[in-house]
C-alpha cells in the first residue's frame, strides 16, 4: 500500500521511474553499500499507525498523561517561564509559510528576511544596541558565545563568571568554554547580587546576569562596566528582554556585548522547547567580526525605494570558511526570533512598561505574603519575577504543595526553593500559594 | 446582447509549458515605518498591587522605539510577509541538497501544540506520557543507528555535532589521551563537523575527494596516528556518493586509537538499509527536522539526537530516560558531559519525530529511503539530460547529488547563484553548495520521499528552461528575478562596514539621518 506520506511508493509509479532510469530495481542504487553492512532484517520498529485516526488515538492516550500548568497553579520557573502568549503569536508561527521555510535566497523568501530583520530591530530598540544575531539555539548558547567573542576580541582566555547563574547553564558554560578559557568564580553576596572581590587585566570579560538565577535586579552593572573597561576587559551581560521595559537596558550602563534567552517573549514552556539565544554588540567591527551567527542586513534593490535583505559579512562564518570561520552556525531557532518580533510588535513601548510593572509588583506582593510563613532570601533586593525562599525542606513543601493541585516552585537545594510570579499570576492565585505553604509547613 | 454566456466557450488561453508563478508583493513598510504614537496591539493585566519604585540605576531612562500598532495591523503585517515566503507546504523544496526537506505531517503540529503549556521542571509524576515518548523514541533511534544509547538533547543537528565532540573530548580525557589533539574530517562533511571541532579545541585535518570522489583513503593513512582524537565524516557525503571502503575507515581510526563520528544528516535514503554501528563507529547524529519530517521553521527550532555505543554512553549529555517497569525517570550518565541545552531538548520537534515514526514503521522507512534514492536517480537522470549539466564522478547516488553547470557557465558566462535565482522565478527554490566550491559551479538537489513523479518532472523542465535561456539571453538570466517581491539585490553594502545596516536603527543612523 502507498503510504500517504510517499507518493512515488505506489508500484506503478515506481516500475515507470525505473524503466525511465534504466534500472532494474532499487537495489541497484544500493550496489555502492557492502552486504557485510547491509541489515539483513527489518528493523524493530513497532507497527505502524499508518491511519491518522490510529495514530491521533495513540498520541492522545501518550499526551493525556500529563499535568500541566494550566491544569496545576504553577509557580515554576528557573529559565522556562510562563508568560502569556498573545494568539497573534500563535497565529504567525504555525501559519505553512514560515513553518515549513527554510533557506530560501533573500527573493524567494523576502517575507522571512524582513521578518528577521524586523525581529533584530525591534531587539536593536528594547537593548539600545545595533547589531543583533539571528536567533542562536538558546540562553546557555548565546551565553556560552558571548564569552568566547570577549575571549577572542580581546585575545584573553579568563572569566569572571558570576555564581549567580543556574546550574544547567553553568555545566553548559564549563563545557563549551572548557578547552581554553578559564572560568573564575565572582560569588554572591549577602543582598543577592555578586561580588567582586579581585580583577586584572588577565580577564577578557565580566559576565553577570539581571535578574539573575535568584530573580535579583543586580544594581552594580556601571560600577562593573567601569571596572572591565579599566582593564581592557568587556562587560557581558545576560539580561531577559522580558524586562527592559522597565529595567535599564545593558548598554546604558556600559555592557558591550548583551546576550540571553527570548522565550519569555512569546513562545510557550513547551516542557522547555521554546527557547532561543540573542548575542548582541554596538556596531563597532572587530566585535561584529566575532559573531559567529547570521546577521540579517537592509539593502538595496535596483528599484529606487525597495528593500532588500541579505547576510551581513557572511565571510565571518563556517558556512564560508568551516573551522576557518567563527565556532559554527546552522539550523538554530530562527521562527522563535520571528515570534518574538510579532510579540514586541504587539506590547509596544507602553505595553512592555506595563508588563515589567505589573510583574515587578506582584513579585513583591507574593514575597511579602510568603514572608509571613517562611523565610524570603535577598529580600531588600529589587526582584524581577523570581525570589528564592528557605524552608526546612525543598521536597517536602513541594510534595506538600502539589497536593493542592500546586507547582509551588522549583528546588535549588534541600533548602531553597526559587518560587516564579508572572502576569499570568493573578493576587489570588498569589494568596492561594501562600495559604497553601502556611498549610504545609 | 448574449448575457447567459457559458463559462466553457470563453476564449482560455492555452496552458503554458511552465507554471506560472508570481511571489506576493505587498510593498510592505519596514514595522517602525506602520508605528502610530498611542496605539497598542495587546493589553496586559493591572498589577492590583502596589507599584514598585525602581533606583535610577536599574530603571529605564526612555521607553524603547518599538513600533505601536493595533493588533489587526501586526497581524495583517506579518501575514502579508508570510506570504512573501517560500515555505516547502508551498514549492517542489528539493533544492536545499544536504538538508532533507520533507513533508512534515500536519497532524503531527497538532501533538507539538498540546505540550504548550508543560514545564520543564513539573515533577516527573505529572509528566509521564512526555517521558515515555522520549524513552520510546530513543530507542526507536538506538534500532535505526544500532547504537546503545540515545540522547535527545541537542538543539539541532549542528548542536549534535558539537555534543558528539564533547563526548569525544571527555572520553580521551577519561582515559589520560587528552594528547589527542586532531580529529579528521573530509571536504564533503557538513562545516559544523569541521568548525565544531575547532570549538571544542581541536586541529582540523581535512580530506579532499580522489580521483573517484570519495574521500581519499591514502590521505586518511598519512593523517591517523597518537594525536587522533576521532574521525568526523558524513556517509552517503553531500555529493550523494556513499563511501564503500567506509569500514576500512573506521578501522583504521581504531587502530590509531581514535575514534569514529557518524554525521547521519544524510541519513534519509539509508534508513532500515544500513547502520552507523554495524559499520563500527562509535557515535552519530541525526537532525529530526531533516530525516524525521520535523518542521524547519525557517531555520529552526530544530532538534538533534545523539547515538553512542555502550563506551560512549557514560559521557552522554544528561538527563536521559530510564524505564524501571512502571514509570519513567530522569537519569543523568555518570560521566555525563552535562548540559548543552536547557531542560530535555526541542520537546514539540521529539514529539513530531516521535509521532512520524510511529506512523510509519519499519516497512515504512525502508520505503522512505527506498523512494528517496528512486526519486533521486529519477531526478538525475533528467537533469544529466539537460545540455551543460554535469555530475562529476561517475558513480551511484545515494539521496541526493551535487551536480555542476560548469560546461554551461563556461559557454554562457551565467553562474549557478543566477541560475537559482531565475529558477526562483518559476516558484521554486534552489541551493549552490556551501563554500569552498570544490565542485566548480555547483547545485545540490535532494529530493526526498515527498515528492511525486509530476514534481520532479516540473522541477527538471524548469532547470531545463533556465539553462535554455541562459544560452539564448545570458544578460536576461544575470538580472533576474522578475517575479520575485524584490528585484535583484545590491549586496556590497553588507560586507562594508561604513554601510551595513543590520537593524534598522543602524540603518537610521547610517542612511537615512
Amino acid at each position: 500500500m502507498t503510504h500517504p506520506y510517499i507518493p512515488n511508493a505506489e508500484p506503478g509509479v515506481r516500475a515507470q521511474m525505473l524503466a525511465a532510469i534504466g534500472a532494474s530495481s532499487v537495489e541497484d542504487f544500493y550496489a555502492d553499500i557492502p552486504a557485510e553492512l547491509r541489515l539483513a532484517r527489518p528493523l524493530d520498529l513497532p507497527a505502524p499507525l499508518t491511519a491518522e485516526h490510529d495514530l491521533v488515538r495513540h498520541m492522545k492516550g501518550l499526551l493525556d498523561r500529563v499535568t500541566d500548568t494550566e491544569q496545576a497553579l504553577s509557580f515554576l520557573g528557573h529559565g522556562c517561564y510562563p508568560h502569556h502568549v498573545p494568539a497573534v503569536c500563535d497565529e504567525v508561527n504555525a501559519r505553512s509559510e514560515f513553518l515549513t521555510a527554510y533557506a530560501g535566497e533573500p527573493y524567494e523568501d523576502h517575507g522571512r528576511f524582513q521578518a528577521l530583520f524586523e525581529y533584530v530591530s525591534m531587539m536593536g530598540e528594547l537593548l539600545e544596541m545595533d547589531v543583533v544575531n539571528v536567533p542562536t539555539y538558546d540562553g546557555f548558547q548565546s551565553a556560552g558565545t558571548a564569552l568566547r567573542m570577549a575571549c577572542r576580541y580581546t585575545e584573553r582566555s579568563k572569566i569572571l563568571l558570576s555564581a549567580a547563574v543556574s546550574s544547567d547553564k553553568m555545566s553548559k558554560l564549563r563545557d563549551f568554554l572548557a578547552p581554553d578559557i578559564e572560568i573564575v568564580l565572582a560569588p554572591v553576596g549577602e543582598g543577592g547580587e555578586i561580588t567582586v572581590e579581585a580583577f586584572d587585566a588577565s580577564y577578557a570579560a565580566i559576565y553577570l546576569e539581571t535578574p539573575n538565577v535568584y530573580g535579583v535586579v543586580e544594581t552594580r552593572g556601571r560600577e562593573l562596566a567601569d571596572l572591565a573597561h579599566t582593564h581592557g576587559a568587556l562587560l557581558v551581560v545576560g539580561a531577559d528582554p522580558i524586562s527592559l521595559g522597565v529595567l535599564a537596558p545593558p548598554a546604558s550602563y556600559g555592557a558591550d556585548i548583551a546576550c540571553g534567552d527570548i522565550q519569555s517573549l512569546g513562545m510557550h514552556q513547551s516542557y522547555g522547547g521554546g527557547h532561543a539565544g540573542y548575542i548582541a554588540t554596538q556596531d563597532h567591527e572587530p566585535l561584529v567580526a566575532e559573531f559567529p551567527s547570521r546577521l540579517f542586513g537592509i539593502a538595496p534593490t535596483k528599484v529606487p525605494g525597495e528593500y532588500g535583505f541579505g547576510d551581513v559579512y557572511y565571510d565571518r562564518t563556517s558556512f564560508a570558511h568551516r573551522e576557518e570561520g567563527k565556532e559554527w552556525v546552522g539550523t538554530a531557532a530562527a521562527l522563535w526570533g520571528i515570534t518574538a518580533g510579532v510579540y514586541l510588535a504587539l506590547m509596544g513601548p507602553q505595553g512592555m512598561r506595563d508588563l515589567g510593572e505589573t510583574i515587578l509588583a506582584r513579585t513583591r506582593y507574593a514575597m511579602d505574603a510568603l514572608a509571613a510563613s517562611v523565610t524570603v532570601l535577598h529580600r531588600d533586593a529589587i526582584h524581577f519575577r523570581e525570589f528564592a525562599i528557605e524552608v526546612p525542606s525543598s521536597a517536602a513543601l513541594l510534595d506538600g504543595l502539589r497536593e493542592h493541585g500546586i507547582y509551588g516552585g522549583v528546588a535549588l537545594d534541600d533548602r531553597t526553593v526559587l518560587v516564579c510570579v508572572t502576569e499570568r499570576h493573578s493576587i489570588a492565585d498569589i494568596d492561594l500559594l501562600a495559604a497553601a505553604v502556611q498549610e504545609t509547613l | 446582447m448574449n448575457t447567459t454566456e457559458s463559462f466553457a466557450e470563453l476564449p482560455v488561453t492555452p496552458k503554458p509549458p511552465l507554471r506560472r508563478f508570481h511571489q506576493a508583493r505587498w510593498d510592505e513598510p519596514i514595522i517602525f515605518e506602520l508605528s502610530a504614537p498611542g496605539r497598542r496591539g495587546i493589553a496586559v493585566p493591572e498589577p492590583g498591587a502596589p507599584r514598585v519604585e525602581l533606583p535610577d540605576s536599574v530603571s529605564r531612562a526612555q521607553p524603547p522605539k518599538l513600533p505601536e500598532m493595533s493588533q489587526l495591523h501586526v497581524l495583517r503585517h506579518y501575514l502579508r510577509l508570510s506570504q512573501e515566503n517560500l515555505g516547502a507546504d508551498l514549492n517542489i523544496d528539493v533544492g536545499q541538497g544536504t538538508c532533507t526537506m520533507k513533508y512534515s505531517p500536519k497532524v503531527n503540529d497538532r501533538f507539538a501544540a498540546a505540550i504548550a503549556e508543560l514545564h520543564p521542571l513539573q515533577h516527573e509524576d505529572t509528566v509521564q506520557g512526555v517521558l515515555e515518548i522520549y524513552w520510546r523514541l530513543e530507542r526507536m533511534l538506538g534500532e535505526i543507528s544500532g547504537m546503545a544509547r540515545v540522547s535527545l538533547q541537542p538543539g539541532s543537528g549542528s548542536a549534535a555535532i558539537y555534543a558528539n565532540i564533547a563526548m569525544i573530548r571527555a572520553y580521551h580525557a577519561a582515559r589520560g589521551e587528552a594528547r589527542r589533539d586532531q580529529v579528521i574530517t573530509t571536504m564533503f562533511s557538513h562545516p559544523s563537523n569541521a568548525a565544531c571541532a575547532k570549538t571544542a579545541g581541536y586541529e582540523v585535518i581535512t580530506l579532499m575527494p580522489d580521483a573517484d570522489g570519495l574521500p581519499d583513503i591514502e590521505a586518511l593513512r598519512a593523517a591517523v596516528g597518537p594525536r587522533t582524537a576521532a574521525l568526523m565524516i558524513t556517509n552517503p557525503e553531500d555529493t550523494g556518493i556513499f563511501n564503500p571502503r567506509i569500514r576500512e575507515f573506521v578501522d583504521l581510526v581504531h587502530e590509531a586509537g581514535g575514534l569514529a563520528c557518524y554525521d547521519q544528516a544524510n541519513a534519509n535514503g539509508i534508513l532500515g538499509i544500513t547502520r552507523a554501528r554495524d559499520a563500527g563507529f562509535d557515535l552519530c547524529h541525526f537532525n529530526l527536522h531533516k530525516t524525521f519530517s520535523t518542521p524547519h521553521a525557517c531555520g529552526g527550532p530544530a532538534a538533534g539526537a545523539c547515538g553512542v555505543s555502550e563506551d560512549l554512553a557514560p559521557f552522554l549529555p544528561g538527563p536521559v530516560v530510564a524505564f524501571d517497569g512502571e514509570s519513567y525517570h530522569l537519569e543523568t550518565p555518570p560521566a555525563s558531559i552535562g548540559k548543552v541545552r536547557p531542560f530535555l531538548g526541542v520537546t514539540p520537534n521529539i514529539v513530531r519525530a516521535y509521532a512520524w515514526i510511529m506512523a510509519l514503521g519499519a516497512e515504512g522507512l525502508r520505503q522512505v529511503a527506498e523512494t528517496a534514492v528512486l526519486n533521486n536517480n529519477y531526478l538525475m537522470h533528467k537533469i544529466l539530460q539537460i545540455p551543460g549539466a554535469s555530475a562529476p564522478w561517475d558513480r551511484r547516488r545515494v539521496e541526493q547529488v551535487r551536480y555542476s553547470w560548469q560546461e554551461l557557465s563556461e559557454q554562457t558566462g551565467v553562474h549557478s547563484e543566477e541560475i537559482g535565482v531565475r529558477a526562483a522565478d518559476f516558484g521554486v527554490h534552489y541551493w549552490t553548495s556551501h563554500h569552498p566550491y570544490v565542485v566548480p559551479e555547483p547545485f545540490t538537489l535532494e529530493p526526498t520521499e515527498s515528492y511525486s513523479k509530476e514534481d520532479l518532472d516540473e522541477y527538471a523542465l524548469i532547470l531545463a528552461h533556465v539553462a535554455e535561456e541562459a544560452r539564448r539571453d545570458p544578460e536576461f538570466v544575470k538580472g533576474a528575478p522578475y517575479n520575485q517581491t524584490v528585484h535583484k539585490i545590491d549586496m556590497t553594502p553588507l560586507d562594508d562596514p561604513k554601510e551595513w545596516a543590520p537593524t534598522w536603527r543602524a540603518y537610521v543612523r547610517k542612511h537615512l539621518s
